[in-house]
């Protein structure tokens, strides 16, 4: 019945008094290596027949549909910083206001959008992720676990 | 510095290792010796106490008095150090956190293997996580004999030599012994009084100046002789071509290295869930930006309130600028609440060398016995045995490490920092990207793309101005230097990409498709996550 919340199961596994001798339900072998001997035709099948399904496609391509442009767009700004710091100093040591010049504030904004996409990835993750991720999840294992001819 | 500087920082140091040994042997009374507690907490902590670790375990004596240093005599170069060891953080969020929390185990490897033939990849990952460990750990070792031996007046050869052993024998007592659990908690200790200490000082710099930040600024300028020059990049980085665009290929490793730390990627596998994972990254991306937005301020206050002269006096690299700005900030060099600040400074030092060299040796340990030891021993070991291997695989690279910071006392840290971030990128990031995304991906890529990245780094390391041909370099008296750059990333990250794609399109074995699908279903959703 541990089954019913897979967070549970994940908890569960992690207290390691028999560390893996009594192996978790759909972890691996004791010898910490078990995600290769998981390769089992059932297993196998179950996992392709998952990624094939419309539910994984979906949070699949939510992922990428954020990802890939994120990492396109923080390095290159990145790297666009680095560059024109070190080939173009006179652009960077153009005074704003005061003390503060272009230099300055483009730092500063490295920071501020460092902050501001960790932000946006966290709500994207959990509103449109995060559910449908968990019940894949419980499913797979379900699926995994009768494939295998029950329980232990 | 006077006598009670050190009395009082001894104290303290003391006061620290007594605590942290604390923590050990409470940790280990109740330990069961199973590889899940030892390499990994048990998978307990919570992303707040995991947030703190992963900064305590990333914000090394390099950062808080290297870059403070750094910007203290150079000005805006400084923080573009800070910024690339900042932006690091969100390729580890997006695409590393939470899928290797989901694939792996305990190790890199791991999380390759998965797709592969087990005992190449294994072998592979394995030597270069031990490499990059082992180069990031000398660097923190010649850091603190340096340090150490400054703060506290003595500069001889012996008490340097003494340190190195001291930090040495404290990392392993901690790992042998507590293992992640003793480790996780030294961190968390460590970057509370570390982020305490920073914010004692920038408070009491904010002060000082009634919050003007801009008159801050200014009179940094003023002082550093160089006027809006010293705002501006160039002051350190804006000589020749080479000059340049070895700090360009410097960025690069700091931005993509960090993705490739093993003991970076070790701590996600101390908590349940990829959820925690993510929120523990969080955690850490606030408390890693704060930090370093505050090494900034304090690094032009230092240049503002102590001067550049007075900085380069004490050390030419400029690593004593925190503590001298704390003896002043506190009163003066002859007031209680100077003593008092530069001791607390001194010990805050201490403890983050210390904790740094405990989380990279108990990773390294880790890649010796769960990848090296399991694959090249032929029969299986039982798990018991292994954390057994893991133990004394720990007192090993305590002794290599202290042996290697002996001999290397004389390079500069920053060098090293940079050349185990540029290892790191190189051999670890594009074998992991590439298992994790690439569906055609296959053994013979993966070892490829591991060594195609790591035998370049350390070559071109070797044909470089570090090790010969000119008055700094390791051996000066020969000239075998071929490559004009101190850092290799810029050629070694694309070279480790190019080998995996090479690699893969020449190998005739066929993909497994369950087994991507397997990765791909395992590291989105969490499904059969250990």
């Amino acid at each position: 019945m541990r089954y019913d919340d897979p967070w549970y199961d994940a908890l569960a596994s992690g207290w390691g008094e028999t560390d893996g001798v009594g192996a978790p339900a759909t972890g691996g072998g004791p010898d910490g290596r078990g995600a290769k001997e998981e390769g089992v035709p059932a297993a196998g099948d179950i996992y392709l027949e998952v990624q094939r399904s419309a539910a994984f496609q979906e949070v699949r391509s939510r992922y990428r549909r954020f990802v890939v442009p994120g990492v396109l767009l923080f390095l290159t700004w990145y790297v666009g910083y680095v560059v024109t710091a070190t080939t173009a100093p006179g652009v960077m040591a153009r005074p704003v206001a005061g003390a503060v010049n272009v230099a300055m504030l483009a730092g500063l904004g490295q920071f501020l959008t460092t902050f501001v996409l960790a932000w946006a990835y966290a709500r994207h993750a959990r509103l449109r992720r995060d559910r449908a991720a968990l019940e894949l999840r419980w499913d797979t294992q379900e699926l995994t676990r009768s494939a295998r001819g029950g329980t232990s | 510095m006077t006598g009670h500087h050190q009395t009082l920082a001894l104290l303290l140091f003391s006061g620290f290792v007594a605590v942290t040994l604390a923590i050990t042997t409470w940790v280990s009374r109740n330990r069961r010796g199973s590889a899940e507690e030892f390499y990994a907490g048990g998978r307990l902590f919570s992303p707040l106490e995991n947030g703190f670790a992963i900064a305590g375990d990333y914000v090394s004596a390099a950062s808080f008095l290297g870059v403070t240093g750094l910007i203290a005599l150079y000005g805006y170069d400084g923080m573009l150090y800070v910024v690339g060891f900042f932006v690091a953080w969100l390729l580890v969020l997006f695409l590393v956190a939470e899928l290797v929390r989901n694939c792996g185990r305990f190790t890199l490897a791991d999380v390759v293997v998965a797709r592969m033939s087990e005992r190449p990849v294994r072998i592979a990952a394995g030597t270069s996580s031990v490499t990059v460990s082992v180069l990031y750990l000398v660097a923190q070792m010649v850091g603190a004999g340096s340090l150490v031996a400054l703060l506290l007046g003595g500069t001889s050869a012996a008490a340097r030599a003494w340190t190195v052993v001291g930090v040495g024998a404290l990392m392993v007592i901690y790992v042998s012994l507590g293992g992640m659990r003793a480790t996780t908690w030294i961190q968390i200790v460590k970057a509370v009084l570390l982020l305490s200490g920073t914010v004692a000082l920038t408070v009491l710099v904010l002060l000082r100046f009634h919050g003007d930040l801009d008159r801050l600024l200014l009179t940094a300028a003023e002082r550093s002789g160089h006027g809006d020059g010293f705002l501006a990049p160039g002051l350190k980085y804006g000589g020749d071509w080479t000059a340049r665009l070895d700090f360009i290929s410097l960025g690069l490793a700091l931005v993509l290295g960090t993705a490739g730390l093993p003991h970076i990627l070790s701590r996600f596998y101390t908590v349940p869930t990829a959820r925690a994972a993510r929120r523990s990254v969080l955690w850490s991306i606030g408390l890693i930006g704060g930090f370093y937005l505050m090494t900034i301020v304090l690094g032009f206050s230092a240049a503002a309130i102590v001067g550049p002269e007075a900085v380069r006096g004490s050390n030419v690299a400029g690593n004593t600028a925190v503590p001298l700005l704390a003896l002043d900030l506190g009163g003066g060099a002859d007031s209680t609440g100077g003593t008092v600040l530069f001791a607390v400074v001194a010990a805050v030092a201490f403890a983050t060398i210390l904790a740094v060299v405990a989380g990279i040796t108990l990773a390294s340990s880790a890649s010796v016995a769960h990848d090296l030891y399991a694959s090249l021993r032929r029969s299986h070991a039982k798990p018991r045995s292994e954390v057994t291997v893991a133990r004394v695989a720990s007192v090993g690279i305590g002794v290599v490490a202290i042996a290697l910071g002996l001999l290397a006392r004389d390079l500069n840290v920053a060098f090293l920092v940079g050349l185990a971030f540029a290892v790191a990128a190189s051999a670890n990031l594009p074998v992991l990207l590439y298992s994790l995304f690439w569906r055609g991906f296959t053994t013979r890529g993966a070892v490829w793309s591991v060594y195609g990245g790591l035998v370049p780094a350390l070559v071109l390391v070797v044909l470089s101005p570090v090790v010969s041909g000119g008055p700094e370099s390791l051996f000066p008296g020969v000239d075998f230097q071929y490559f004009p750059l101190q850092n290799p990333g810029i050629v070694s990250i694309p070279l480790g990409f190019l080998a995996g794609w090479l690699g893969t399109v020449t190998s005739a074995e066929v993909p497994d498709e369950a087994k991507h699908a397997e990765t791909e279903v395992r590291s989105l959703t969490g499904a059969g996550a250990v």
